[in-house]
């Protein structure tokens, strides 16, 4: 017998509670879900993100097709308007009424306005959904100045969103301090400091009596002290207040300070009706964080599968309470709070450190022995949260000395976290419920890097706060399972691509043999000596094809053209931003007529051609310089394109000279060598159509300058590029690719995409954002000069090797012989040519492939 | 006029001709054959098909060692073959021919034996 499910509310909790559902595949469930909101579930934590660059699309917590290929009915733009128990039926806004076996309520939360006279006024908005941001987004273009009312987690979020805006941004707290829930006055006092050295305006103790009309701005609040403060905008971030009017018309049971009632399986005093998220309550309270809610969502789709299936009663997971530790950047500053952060368990003790200097503010709450810790508040340096919680959870002894856990580490004297020690059921990551052992099994079953593993167990994919945890966990159970961590490149370095990296800088290694002979062993092989001979290129930039780099190269940087199935090759000359003449077109189409080449062009807005023999490669290239043609680096781990669209020298939209910043990109980057293949784009407006956002540098122009993203790529595993600053001047902007290539060039390891590279760098975008902008290692000016060194030896690869007899003569197939591979043969496709098949060839010339079986 | 059975030694190439650590592809009686030159010194022919993809190729591959093997990895999927015997690592039964081959002051010979 089939179950028709309605879950009212698809916000974070109501989708996991979909996703939760779709993995046990229960049989005969059928679900719709209606969804108040025109967009499906995204992702709210990361909200004040969308003001940082991030898209709608982006923060989506759907994956393409989830609903369709579930069979998932979904209503968007439909709110549920009520319900009748007796007869199981769900009113719709638009009018529809359906039936449901069993319900789920997942309605969140609202924010919480404060009735002040007044707080309907225009310009007097809340934060909490997309439509709102949108709203929030429009008011503040037309503002130079915005007050947050409300100083906790949300507010303060909020607050930078309206800093990134560029208003005057001021924060307004009823309470004595900020975050008053999560920290006490002293950590408070800290924030606050931090949070003021960033330009924003902070106001605690302020009862606001009235918002009017302000003389200088749009408003003036009142306060109860006799003070005033004008502004344009307002923000009530206030707090949440559960979304409960649907079970409160049909008497489900309502508790007094709001949020549905419901028992350990998320039930409500009806059966059939379930309630999850912020719209609940349990023990008397609503859990205002996402990892609660994840687990009610996980609780419930284990109920209802436990009955559909009916076999046998298992042992159903309970909700029985969360622990509300939280950890937070606001603005750059790190917030935590853990356990019973204000010390309120009878008998603990407290020990606390402040630093005014590095504002670093930390309190640890231990139980009345000394051995057990309870709690904790950290400011300015959360690094210990990870650490700090598991301590807390699975009540791991402390040292014998508590307090040295908050002093700053002498010489690595600090005692840390021994993974070891951590039980098999720790949980690492709360937002998604996964435990050690969970970790453990995906690092046995091969996911062996950090983003392999985040993939595997979706730990550290919520907050991301676990990730430097995960990642010791995952290391230490490599060790263990004799994995031995072996990053070595191959049999011949005991060395990772990154330390090889180092070696050849520091010790200013030249050449390929010298290396092998001070730290390798044997002939080297094809793993260490293209990884060699990139090096070396990415460091001195000597020709590639000189004497003792040659031997080194892959065939496609030997004969720099990229080797074909059949042994021919493909010759791409290079086109920066795309841009060509017509004359210069002209002669590509001869030169390709001339050597019969297939032409086509390729996604990075140029053109290739292919069929050429080894031997022909230099006479196209000599023709192609002549034509004023360069090495399009097609064939190298370098930089390839630069893309762009055509910008505001001709489109009515185009805000700046996409196509003049990709040409000067691409010139000042050509013949960069790097782990892998570099491609970026250039946007002249925030339309995209040189699509930037899916490269490794993509830059969009802005109409204060360029917003640059990184990191992207597409190809088997496409990815969005993130935003890494906003709004540049042209000589900033090419300072920070400066820095970041050349930071990726340090670090990356062999064949490593920029955006599997960041997604293994610890610390992920806030680090790279902290290296590359702030500087935070003081090597940037290194970082540049480096960059200068490769961008003024630049030469056209090409060039130097047509002519240059001893290069020039290695050209050619036989070496006894001018005849060229008589196994090469092409048939007609569509005008051109193309690779004759095996078949093909076999009727052609007998049966030429004869492998000489040896035993 | 009739070869003679036995062993003939071709001259393909001077010594020079082959930058250390490479091959280069030679011609011997129309059958391709590889021949590369080791910076210690060593000389090694081998067919030059690559017989997983059938391209004419194994002579542009790097060459380096597996162990104690010295091999070439072919351009086109990196299968790597054994310099002294021809055979493929990676799938076994599958090989080129391994050719005899010697220099002779600086003159490099490959070994035609008529079968």
């Amino acid at each position: 017998m089939g179950m028709k499910l309605v879950v009212v509310g698809n916000g974070m909790v109501g989708h996991r509670l979909l996703e939760e559902l779709v993995a046990l595949r229960p049989p005969g469930l059928e679900i719709t879900v209606l969804c108040e909101e025109s967009r499906p579930a995204y992702d709210r934590v990361h909200l004040s993100e969308f003001f940082a660059g991030k898209s709608a699309d982006e923060l989506s917590l759907v994956a393409p097709g989830f609903f369709e290929q579930a069979g998932i009915t979904v209503r968007l733009a439909t709110r549920a308007v009520g319900i009748d128990r007796a007869i199981k039926r769900v009113t719709t806004s638009d009018g529809g009424v359906i039936a449901y076996d069993k319900l789920v309520i997942a309605t969140g939360s609202v924010p919480f306005v404060p009735s002040i006279p007044g707080n309907d006024r225009d310009g007097c908005l809340v934060y909490r959904t997309l439509d709102d941001l949108d709203a929030l987004s429009d008011w503040g273009r037309r503002s130079s100045h915005g007050v947050v009312v409300g100083g906790g987690l949300l507010g303060l979020e909020c607050a930078k969103a309206l800093r990134d805006m560029g208003l005057e941004t001021h924060v307004v707290e009823f309470a004595s301090r900020l975050m008053a829930v999560q920290v006490d006055d002293a950590g408070g006092q800290l924030l606050r400091k931090s949070i003021e050295d960033l330009g924003l305006v902070v106001h605690t103790g302020k009862n606001t009596l009235d918002i009017g009309d302000g003389e200088t701005k749009r408003h003036r609040m009142t306060f109860a002290d006799g003070s005033h403060l004008e502004t344009d905008l307002i923000v009530f971030s206030a707090g949440i207040r559960p979304r409960d009017e649907l079970a409160g018309a049909c008497e489900l049971g309502v508790g007094q300070r709001g949020g549905i009632m419901v028992d350990n399986f998320c039930r409500t005093r009806d059966r059939d009706v379930y309630a999850i998220g912020e719209c609940a309550q349990w023990g008397g309270k609503v859990f205002g964080l996402v990892a609660p809610g994840y687990e009610m969502a996980r609780v419930v789709a284990n109920h209802l599968n436990a009955l559909l299936v009916r076999s046998q009663a298992p042992v159903l997971p309970e909700f029985v309470g969360a622990d509300m530790s939280t950890k937070l950047k606001l603005m750059g500053v790190d917030v935590a709070s853990i356990g019973d952060a204000h010390g309120a368990t009878p008998g603990s003790r407290t020990y606390q450190f402040s630093d005014g200097h590095r504002q670093v503010y930390k309190k640890l709450v231990v139980s009345q022995d000394g051995k057990r810790l309870l709690g904790g508040v950290l400011v300015g340096d959360a690094a210990d949260y990870g650490t700090w919680l598991q301590m807390m959870l699975n009540g791991l002894e402390l040292p014998e000395s508590p307090e040295s856990l908050i002093l700053p580490a002498i010489e690595g004297a600090k005692p840390g976290l021994a993974v070891d020690a951590l039980p098999a059921t720790a949980q690492i990551c709360s937002c998604n419920n996964v435990s050690k052992a969970q970790l453990c099994e995906a690092v046995a079953a091969g996911a062996t890097s950090i983003g392999a593993l985040k993939q595997a167990t979706r730990a550290g994919t919520t907050c991301g706060g676990c990730v430097p945890l995960v990642t010791q966990i995952m290391k230490a159970e490599m060790k263990r399972q004799g994995l031995a961590v072996n990053n070595h490149l191959c049999e011949h370095f005991p060395y990772s691509r990154q330390e090889l990296y180092h070696l050849v800088r520091v010790e200013r290694i030249r050449r390929f043999d010298e290396l092998l002979a001070r730290h390798g062993h044997g002939l080297g092989c094809d793993i260490c000596k293209p990884v060699a001979a990139s090096i070396l290129a990415s460091c001195w930039n000597e020709f590639v094809l000189q004497k003792e780099h040659a031997s080194l190269q892959d065939s496609n940087d030997y004969f720099l053209a990229n080797i074909q199935k059949d042994g021919t090759y493909s010759v791409v000359p290079r086109m920066p931003g795309g841009e060509v003449t017509p004359d210069s077109l002209i002669r590509i189409g001869e030169i390709a007529r001339k050597y019969g080449l297939y032409t086509k062009l390729t996604g990075g807005q140029r053109v290739d051609m292919f069929g050429a023999r080894v031997e022909q490669l230099p006479s196209i290239w000599e023709e192609l310089i002549e034509a004023g043609f360069e090495s399009g680096h097609a064939y190298g781990k370098s930089l390839r394109t630069v893309k762009s669209c055509v910008g505001s020298t001709w489109c009515r939209y185009g805000v700046q000279d996409s196509v003049g910043k990709a040409i000067d990109l691409e010139n000042r980057y050509k013949g960069l060598r790097s782990p892998h293949k570099l491609k970026f784009a250039v946007s002249g407006c925030t339309r995209e159509c040189a699509e930037a956002q899916s490269k490794d540098v993509g830059i969009i122009a802005t109409e204060k300058g360029w917003n640059l993203y990184v990191c992207g790529n597409g190809g088997m595993k496409p990815r969005h590029a993130e935003l890494l600053a906003g709004d540049l001047d042209g000589d900033t902007l090419v300072r920070c690719i400066d820095r970041f290539l050349m930071f990726y060039i340090r670090t990356a390891d062999r064949l490593q995409r920029t955006s599997v590279w960041r997604d293994n760098l610890e610390g992920g975008m806030d680090y790279l954002r902290d290296v590359v902008v702030n500087d935070s290692l003081g090597i940037a000016e290194e970082l540049e000069a480096e960059m200068k060194h490769v961008v003024d030896t630049y030469e056209c690869e090409w060039k130097r090797a047509v002519n240059d007899p001893q290069v020039r003569r290695r050209f050619r197939h036989f070496v006894n012989s001018d005849a060229g591979d008589d196994r090469v043969a092409f048939a007609p496709v569509r005008g051109q040519l193309r690779p004759a098949t095996a078949r093909e060839k076999e009727t052609r010339f007998g049966r030429l492939p004869t492998p000489v079986t040896t035993e | 006029m009739r070869r003679a059975k036995k062993a003939n030694w071709i001259s393909v190439c001077e010594l020079d001709d082959i930058v250390p650590d490479t091959g280069v592809c030679v011609l011997v009686c129309g059958e391709q054959v590889a021949v590369f030159r080791l910076s210690g010194g060593g000389l090694h022919a081998i067919g030059n098909v690559d017989p997983v993809s059938g391209a004419s190729v194994l002579a542009r591959g790097i060459v380096g060692n597996l162990g104690g093997q010295v091999v070439v990895a072919s351009p086109i999927h990196k299968q790597h073959f054994d310099l002294r015997t021809g055979a493929c690592l990676e799938s076994p039964g599958v090989g080129v021919r391994a050719w005899p081959v010697r220099c002779e002051g600086c003159t490099v010979q490959v070994r035609y034996d008529t079968a």
